[in-house]
C-alpha cells in the first residue's frame, strides 16, 4: 500500500493531477469477451496514468490480461468501456503515434532489415526525400548495431537480429508512445540483456514513453521508472505500483550492486507468488 | 623409444594425410557425392526392374495372344492353316504378329523411327520452303497469303504443339484464376458468394469443359474459316485446371500471417501498399504451389482435350494410332505415354524451381 501512495506523487501532488504532464491515460478501461457461457471479464476499473518520457514496466501472471491491455492501447484491440486517450486523445484505432514491438520480431521476411524499416518511415514522413527516408532508417538500424545488414533479407537473420530490427522500426517512426510486448520472451538470456543494453541506450536518447510487458523480474527493475503489477485475472486491475529510483544512465553493474535493487526484487517476487 | 618414435610418426602421418583427404573432400560433400550415387543406383536398378518385368509381362502376353490366333486357325481352318500361322508368327512377318501389350524393344525401335520420320519431314519442309521462297515473296508483296507447308505433323511438332497449348492454357489459368483470387481472398463477403461457384464448377469433368468451350468458341468463330482447335483447347485446358490456382491464392490471401496485417494496421498502411508489399508477398508460396498444380492438371487433362478437339497435338497423336492400328500403333502409343510422362515430370521440376526462389522462408518448404 504505502508504494502504491509513493507512486502517486509521481503525478499528483495534493491529489491534483497535473494532465499536461501525462501521456497515456487508461480511465476504467475494461475488457469483455462474449463467450457461449456468458461474458469473459478480461479487465475491468483500470486506471492507469503514464508521464511523458516515462519508462513502465507491467508484470503480472500469464493470463491476466496483459497484452489485451497493450493491445487495446496500440488501437488493435476494441474497448470494451473506459477510455484511452494520448495526450488527451481517445485512441480509436491503430496508428504510428503509438509504436509496437511486437514478442515475435513480425518483419516482413521477403524484405531487407533496411526496407522493414523503410516500410514505416515512407509511411511517417511522405514529405522527406528518399535519400533522407534512407539516413533515417540507416540511423536507427546503426544505432541498433546491425549497420553491416542493411541488405540482408530478414529471413536470413538470427532471431536476436530480427527483434533488433524490430527496435530499430519501432523507433524510426518517432512514436509518441512506444508499446512493447514481451520483446525479448523468445531469446535466450544472453541476447536479451544485450538486446535490453541496445533499447536502454536508444531510449536514453529519445525519450518516448514506453510500456513494456514482461515476464522477467530482472529486466521489469533494470528497465523502468515504475513497475506496475497486474492481478491475475479473471476483472484484472492494477495490483501495486513499485517506484523504481535508480538515476539515469544505469549501467547493469550499478543497478546489480545497489542494495535497493534487492528490495525491489523481493517487493515484485513477493507480489507475483501472492 | 624407437618403436614410439615411428607410431607417433605414422600417427602423424596419418593425421594429416586425413587432414589432407578431408580438405579435398569435405565430409559433408563427401557424404552427399555417396548418397547421390547410391540413389542414383538405386533408381538404376529400379528401372531396369521396371524393364525386366514390362518385358516379362508382354512377352506373356504376346504368347497367349499367338496361342490364340494358332488355336483359333485350327479350330476354323484346319492343321494345315495352323501351322503356317505358327510359322508366319515366328518368321516375325509384320502381317499375322500378335497385336498385344508392346516389348521394351519394339518401344524403343519406334521411338527411332519417329525420330527418323521427324528427320524426313523436316528435310521435306526445308525443301518446300526453298521451293516456294520466291512465289511466298511475291504473294507476300502483293499482300496475298503465303502458301504454307501442310503435310504431316512430325512427332517432335506433335509434342512442340502439346507444350505450346498447355502453357498458352496455363497463362490463361493465370490471368483468371491469380487476380480472381487475390480479390476473393481480400473480401469475406465475396468469399462466399463466390464459393458454390468454386464448389461447383472445381470438380467438374475435363470433357465437359471441352464441350461447354465448343458451344461458345464455334459460334465466336462463325464465318471464319480458320482453325479453331488450338484456341478451344487451350481454353478447355485453361478453365479445367484454374481451380487450384484460385483456391489457392483466395487461401493465401486470406490467411496472411496476423502479425503481419497488424504491422500494416500499426504503420496505417494505405490498401494499395497493404496488399502489394504485406499480403501478396506473403501469399505468393501458396499462389506458387497452386500454379504448381495447375500446371500439372493442365498437362494431365491436354491429351483428353486435345483428342476432343482434334488438335495436332500428343492426345490426338495417341487416339489416330489406336485407331489406326498399325503394326507399330501400339508401341507409337506407349513412346507416346513416356514422353507424356515425362515432360510432366520435367514441367513439375520447373514449377518447384519458381516455386523455391519465390519462397521468403526455406525451412517452411519442404
Amino acid at each position: 500500500m504505502n508504494t502504491i501512495e509513493q507512486s502517486n506523487e509521481v503525478y499528483s501532488e495534493n491529489g491534483i493531477v497535473y494532465p499536461s504532464k501525462v501521456m497515456l491515460d487508461l480511465a476504467d478501461l475494461k475488457k469483455v469477451y462474449p463467450t457461449p457461457k456468458g461474458d469473459y471479464v478480461v479487465l475491468e476499473d483500470l486506471n492507469l496514468q503514464i508521464l511523458k518520457e516515462e519508462f513502465v514496466t507491467i508484470i503480472g501472471h500469464s493470463g491476466c490480461g496483459k497484452t489485451t491491455m497493450l493491445s487495446m492501447i496500440a488501437g488493435l484491440n476494441p474497448i470494451s468501456g473506459g477510455n484511452i486517450s494520448v495526450l488527451g486523445n481517445p485512441v480509436k484505432g491503430p496508428g504510428p503515434d503509438r509504436g509496437v514491438i511486437f514478442q515475435s520480431p513480425s518483419l516482413m521476411p521477403w524484405m531487407t532489415a533496411l526496407q522493414n524499416v523503410l516500410l514505416g518511415v515512407n509511411q511517417v514522413f511522405p514529405q522527406a526525400t528518399k535519400g533522407q527516408r534512407e539516413d533515417i532508417a540507416k540511423y536507427y538500424l546503426h544505432k541498433v548495431g546491425l549497420e553491416n545488414a542493411f541488405h540482408k533479407k530478414a529471413s536470413e537473420l538470427s532471431q536476436g537480429m530480427q527483434q533488433r530490427v524490430g527496435i530499430a522500426r519501432a523507433f524510426a517512426i518517432k512514436p509518441k508512445v512506444l508499446l512493447l510486448d514481451e520483446p525479448f520472451g523468445m531469446l535466450d538470456s544472453l541476447t536479451r540483456g544485450e538486446l535490453q543494453d541496445i533499447l536502454i541506450e536508444i531510449w536514453n536518447k529519445e525519450k518516448i514513453t514506453a510500456v513494456m510487458i514482461t515476464h522477467d523480474v530482472d529486466e521489469a527493475i533494470f528497465l523502468a521508472d515504475r513497475v506496475i503489477m497486474m492481478t491475475s485475472g479473471p476483472r484484472a486491475k492494477i495490483g501495486d505500483i513499485l517506484s523504481i529510483d535508480f538515476e539515469r544512465p544505469r549501467t547493469r553493474k550499478s543497478v546489480l550492486e545497489s542494495d535497493d535493487y534487492y528490495t525491489y526484487r523481493k517487493h515484485l517476487i513477493d507480489f507475483l507468488e501472492h | 623409444m624407437e618403436q614410439e618414435m615411428v607410431l607417433k610418426n605414422e600417427k602423424s602421418m596419418s593425421a594429416s594425410f586425413k587432414q589432407l583427404l578431408l580438405k579435398l573432400t569435405p565430409s559433408v560433400k563427401k557424404d552427399g557425392i555417396i548418397k547421390s550415387m547410391k540413389n542414383a543406383g538405386i533408381t538404376l536398378l529400379s528401372i531396369l526392374l521396371f524393364i525386366g518385368l514390362w518385358h516379362m509381362g508382354s512377352k506373356a502376353l504376346y504368347n497367349k495372344e499367338a496361342d490364340y490366333k494358332v488355336e483359333k486357325a485350327l479350330q476354323e481352318r484346319g492343321e494345315e492353316a495352323a501351322a503356317a500361322e505358327r510359322a508366319c508368327i515366328e518368321s516375325g512377318d509384320s502381317s499375322c504378329q500378335p497385336n498385344t501389350l508392346p516389348s521394351p524393344t519394339q518401344v524403343w525401335a519406334s521411338l527411332k523411327s519417329l525420330v527418323a520420320d521427324h528427320q524426313v519431314i523436316k528435310a521435306d519442309k526445308a525443301a518446300f520452303a526453298e521451293k516456294l521462297s520466291a512465289t511466298n515473296e511475291k504473294l507476300i508483296a502483293q499482300g496475298k497469303d503465303p502458301i504454307v507447308y501442310t503435310g504431316r505433323a512430325s512427332f517432335i511438332d506433335i509434342v512442340l504443339t502439346s507444350i505450346k497449348t498447355v502453357f498458352a492454357g496455363f497463362l490463361l489459368a493465370l490471368l483468371i484464376a491469380v487476380p480472381i483470387g487475390i480479390i476473393i481472398g481480400l473480401s469475406p463477403s465475396l468469399r462466399s458468394a463466390f464459393n458454390w461457384f468454386i464448389q461447383v464448377f472445381k470438380p467438374v469433368s475435363p470433357v465437359v469443359w471441352y464441350l461447354l468451350v465448343f458451344m461458345i468458341v464455334k459460334t465466336l468463330y462463325i464465318g471464319d474459316s480458320s482453325d479453331n482447335a488450338f484456341v478451344i483447347s487451350f481454353i478447355s485446358v485453361g478453365l479445367c485446371a484454374m481451380w487450384a490456382t484460385l483456391v489457392n491464392t483466395a487461401m493465401g490471401v486470406s490467411s496472411v500471417d496476423k502479425d503481419y496485417i497488424n504491422v500494416a494496421k500499426v504503420l496505417k498502411l494505405g490498401t494499395f501498399q497493404k496488399v502489394f508489399k504485406v499480403i501478396l508477398p506473403s501469399s505468393l508460396p501458396l499462389i506458387f504451389t497452386g500454379l504448381r498444380i495447375t500446371l500439372s492438371v493442365a498437362w494431365m487433362v491436354l491429351i483428353a482435350i486435345e483428342l476432343l478437339a482434334q488438335s495436332q497435338g500428343l492426345g490426338l497423336f495417341v487416339w489416330e494410332e489406336f485407331q489406326n492400328g498399325a503394326n507399330d500403333s501400339n508401341s507409337k502409343i506407349i513412346v507416346a505415354m513416356f514422353v507424356i510422362g515425362i515432360i510432366g515430370f520435367l514441367l513439375d521440376r520447373l514449377m518447384l524451381t519458381v516455386q523455391n526462389m519465390v519462397s521468403f522462408n526455406k525451412n517452411e518448404m519442404a
